[in-house]
């Protein structure tokens, strides 16, 4: 890998708490490797700022591998920048050119409230898993053996496809309705495919359906956005398959 | 008399968990609401084990640092999990998943604990296809199974290179369950920074929110650690950027021991090193082994034009490449286990074959074009085309590894900017994962009652290597199957204690200790980031406490850890105040945890005069370079106890592993 260096301009939203008004902040790095990941250039530039006696930069991360979901940033309009199918600490610094302006933001969505700075409050997702993202199987490993129940192969992809959401927030970020359909979708999704998770269907849509609009998030306009900036490819087929499930138990509930 | 009881039963190794199990004391129901458990950590073992424990109908209080449970970093896992469930009808057994655990392991684990994973691991594939982990099927809608390193069946169940998220998930949709029923209370964004005893027994933590700053104490009737893996000593290190020691290194200050520290498993399979800015390394799972050649060029000179960017690897005639694993251990050639492939890596790359252009040179390939070709010219077939041109069988081969390795290779695109499909990948070892941890008897119970450690944290199933596919399959044993059996044994005793008062002076005492340390660095005043002190650390660790040791390298990596220390203390500058959101805080407080145990880790490979699994002392090798083992004086579990701040203070105890079913030998994987 051979690396080039280049020089770039940040702009970054600063707040100190979620009580306080925030604002852009304007901030200089140099000699940046292209071969850094987006998260290595702001570990830089907090090293610069804690050596300028600064306050760092905080912002949330954690297994830098593009799994964990912890990783969030607005880049440039974009949610986690300007490559596709990457989360931010997959993003690399080949794609900005010597000297360019970078714009920094965190998650916008009432309900996902500014901690601090970059980091955000993503509890509302946590929540509307409790409400029904389950099967209700205790833990007591006396189930039926894993090969009694055989699962056409196309559903068992099509159900990993849409277990593999990541939680992050990408989706809610980019609507312009901060819509979480994308991600209740996907979860609602990988049970209604699944024999486990057909039992519970009903109950489960209408109960996590209902904890999303609780929380805030606000109504799918099938602008599409969300999908093309899922850094796991999360399909919109999701969001349909809710809604059908989600007719379906209004229909049937009783 | 040894401190050490390990508490192994008695009787025969297939039946000793059975009837142990069928003795222990029980909770009745309307017992258990009267019982409070704190769970600190909610990877595989943390969340399992709070799922079952709120299941079971105690109230269950579990932490996390993260912003959500379904954050911790088992989720990160790539290749799979074991279970001995023969569904490939390859005369896999539990006798052969234990027997290659043991063997893995290099004849340094228990045997008891390590057969009673074995028994489970069928459990534990039932219970996540019940609650809905999509594992990888075959098209008669069956599970598939792969290969890992060191076995010589098909075990490991997978979903694509994703198994540990979604095993994660499962385990966290186990656990959301009960949070939403109110059975156990989580709490994001919360750091535990002491463990609060109370006549000598475990009875709660003090935590800080990491949020807000609060110190908040926290009572119960039995505290559970399950906060993984130390790794993050080494600075680089496929960990997650916050994975850390402080849980377990604090359990260990008040009393619990710390067993085999200096076991570090150092991965084969990862992307090499970019340059002085990198946090992290990644993984390329070992799964990718089951499908790629690694090789270095034969010639000092190939290796250098490489590096220099005038041969393309592709141009090195086969006869010029050295498929270092396939020559020197031809039964289980690129699937050798971890530690020795890693040293394999080492050992081509101090001869200077390396093949990275990075500031060391080192670097290996794995290279795919002989899958390709195989797996292109089976797929041909199958479509009914006996007749292929090559180009069909190129992409046909591509495609079948897109299908296979997809997420894997994508990554890799991503980080390194080349296209596996077309050119090897490059490799390097890199710290992974850590055997060592809190010593724990057979009932998963530290050295201080009532407080228990699973997964990663404690150290008892993988003795002083761990094979591929089994760390995800340990965590899940221990948190669903074993630790609500042995946990409920010492509750029983628990039932007439009454609610634990948070306003004892033990309480106190520990909030104490805990605010008086904060107060420390925030007033330090010092003049170095944290950063500075954890990347000083990790190259002390890295190069005299990493894959090769000697005596003259641990001895010097004693005395410099000791003086990082008192530097540490004086000149670490910690910006902001102790109550907001403070990221510097957080990682000043862990690496102060990291240094000490950096050099209890030294201390203890300085110890061990031999070389066994991961740990390789130079001085302790055959005339071919491999371990040379000394089972008469080395076959013990080292267990550390603390004693006072200076580290060299520490007492070993030696627990004897005595193995009675399996017959100790040398570890052969040629």
């Amino acid at each position: 890998m051979a690396s080039k260096y280049i020089n770039v301009n940040l702009k970054v939203w600063r707040q100190k708490n979620a009580n306080t008004k925030g604002k852009m902040e304007t901030y200089k790095l140099d000699t940046v490797s292209t071969d850094s990941s987006f998260l290595e250039m702001m570990d830089q530039l907090n090293e610069q700022l804690i050596n300028e006696r600064q306050e760092p930069i905080a912002f949330d991360h954690d297994c830098r591998e593009g799994i964990c979901g912890m990783c969030s940033l607005y880049i440039n309009g974009r949610a986690h920048g300007p490559d596709n199918a990457v989360t931010t600490c997959q993003l690399h610094m080949r794609k900005f050119d010597d000297g360019a302006t970078i714009y920094i933001e965190p998650w916008r969505s009432k309900a996902f409230p500014v901690i601090k700075d970059l980091v955000v409050d993503r509890s509302a997702f946590d929540r509307i898993q409790q409400a029904g993202g389950f099967v209700s199987v205790n833990t007591s490993g006396n189930t039926i053996d894993a090969n009694a129940t055989p699962i056409p192969k196309a559903d068992a992809d099509k159900a990993f496809e849409a277990a593999a959401c990541i939680g992050c927030g990408a989706c809610v970020a980019s609507c312009k309705n901060s819509s979480a359909m994308l991600f209740v979708g996907a979860k609602v999704s990988q049970y209604a495919l699944l024999p486990q998770g057909k039992v519970e269907a009903t109950n489960r849509v209408l109960n996590m359906v209902r904890q999303m609009e609780e929380e805030g998030f606000g109504n799918c306009t099938n602008t599409g956005a969300c999908e093309v900036e899922c850094p796991k490819g999360i399909s919109l087929e999701n969001i349909a398959r809710m809604n059908r499930e989600f007719m379906k138990a209004m229909i049937t509930a009783e | 008399m040894s401190k050490l009881d390990s508490k192994i039963p008695e009787g025969h190794i297939s039946q000793k968990w059975t009837d142990y199990k069928d003795h222990l004391k029980l909770v009745a129901p309307n017992n258990r609401p009267k019982i409070d458990i704190i769970v600190v950590g909610t990877g595989l073992a943390g969340s399992s084990a709070a799922a079952s424990l709120g299941e079971m109908g105690y109230n269950v209080k579990a932490f996390c640092f993260q912003d959500s449970p379904r954050r911790a970093h088992s989720i990160a896992a790539q290749g799979g999990i074991n279970a001995a469930k023969n569904y490939q009808n390859d005369g896999d057994s539990i006798f052969r998943l234990f027997y290659d655990t043991i063997k893995g392991g290099d004849y340094r684990a228990r045997e008891a604990n390590v057969h009673r994973l074995a028994e489970v691991s069928g459990n534990i594939i039932d219970q996540c296809v019940a609650q809905g982990v999509p594992f990888a099927r075959e098209y008669g809608g069956l599970l598939d199974n792969r290969s890992f390193g060191g076995t010589q069946v098909q075990r490991t169940f997978y979903a694509a290179g994703q198994t540990g998220q979604q095993l994660l998930l499962g385990a966290y949709s186990a656990l959301s369950r009960q949070i939403g029923l109110g059975r156990v209370k989580m709490y994001n964004r919360h750091e535990m920074l002491d463990i609060v005893k109370i006549d000598g027994k475990a009875r709660g933590i003090i935590a800080r929110n990491l949020v807000t700053g609060e110190i908040e104490r926290h009572a119960a009737h039995a505290v559970v650690i399950a906060s993984g893996g130390y790794g993050n000593v080494y600075f680089l290190s496929t960990n997650a950027m916050g994975s850390n020691v402080t849980a377990a290194w604090k359990i260990h200050k008040q009393g619990a021991f710390f067993a085999n520290p200096c076991y570090v498993q150092i991965h084969p399979t990862c992307i090499p090193v970019h340059g002085t800015n990198q946090a992290k390394l990644t993984l390329m799972s070992e799964s990718l082994r089951n499908s790629g050649r690694i090789w270095v060029p034969k010639k000092k000179e190939d290796a250098e034009a490489v590096r220099a960017g005038k041969l393309n690897p592709a141009e090195i005639a086969e006869d010029d490449r050295d498929y270092y694993l396939e020559r020197k251990y031809p039964s289980f050639g690129n699937l050798a286990p971890r530690d020795i492939s890693s040293r394999a890596a080492k050992e081509v790359c101090d001869e200077g074959r390396g093949i990275e252009s990075n500031d060391t040179n080192e670097g290996v390939f794995l290279d795919f074009s002989s899958e390709i070709q195989n797996k292109g010219k089976q797929a041909a077939y199958a479509k009914g085309n006996h007749n292929p041109t090559p180009e069909e069988i190129t992409a046909l081969g591509k495609q079948w590894l897109k299908e296979k390795y997809g997420n894997l290779f994508t990554m890799y695109q991503k980080i390194t900017d080349e296209n596996p499909y077309e050119t090897p990948m490059k490799i390097y070892p890199a710290v992974h994962y850590t055997m060592g941890g809190v010593w724990v008897d057979y009932n998963l119970q530290s050295s201080i009652p009532g407080c228990f450690v699973t997964g990663e944290a404690n150290f008892s199933d993988h003795g002083a290597n761990r094979l591929g596919a089994s760390a995800l399959m340990q965590g899940l044993a221990d948190g669903y199957f074993v630790l609500p059996y042995t946990i409920s044994n010492y509750l029983a005793d628990e039932i007439r204690t009454g609610k634990i008062s948070t306003d004892a002076p033990e309480f106190n005492e520990a909030e104490t200790r805990v605010k008086e340390l904060i107060a420390t660095f925030i007033g330090n005043n010092g003049v170095k980031s944290v950063d500075y002190f954890h990347k000083k650390l990790g190259l002390i660790m890295w190069n005299k406490v990493g894959m090769g040791r000697n005596e003259k390298g641990l001895n010097e990596a004693i005395a410099e850890l000791a003086e990082l220390k008192a530097e540490f203390n004086k000149d670490v500058y910690v910006p902001g105040s102790a109550d907001e959101l403070n990221p510097q805080l957080e990682k000043a407080l862990r690496v102060a945890d990291l240094i000490e145990l950096g050099q209890l880790m030294a201390m203890d490979a300085l110890q061990r005069n031999e070389s066994c699994g991961g740990h390789f002392r130079e001085e302790y090798q055959d005339a071919e370079g491999e371990t040379l083992r000394d089972d008469k004086n080395f076959s013990f579990v080292s267990a550390w106890e603390h004693k006072g701040e200076n580290i060299n203070d520490e007492v070993l105890h030696k627990e004897e592993l005595k193995y009675e079913f399996i017959k100790i030998a040398a570890r052969n994987y040629k």
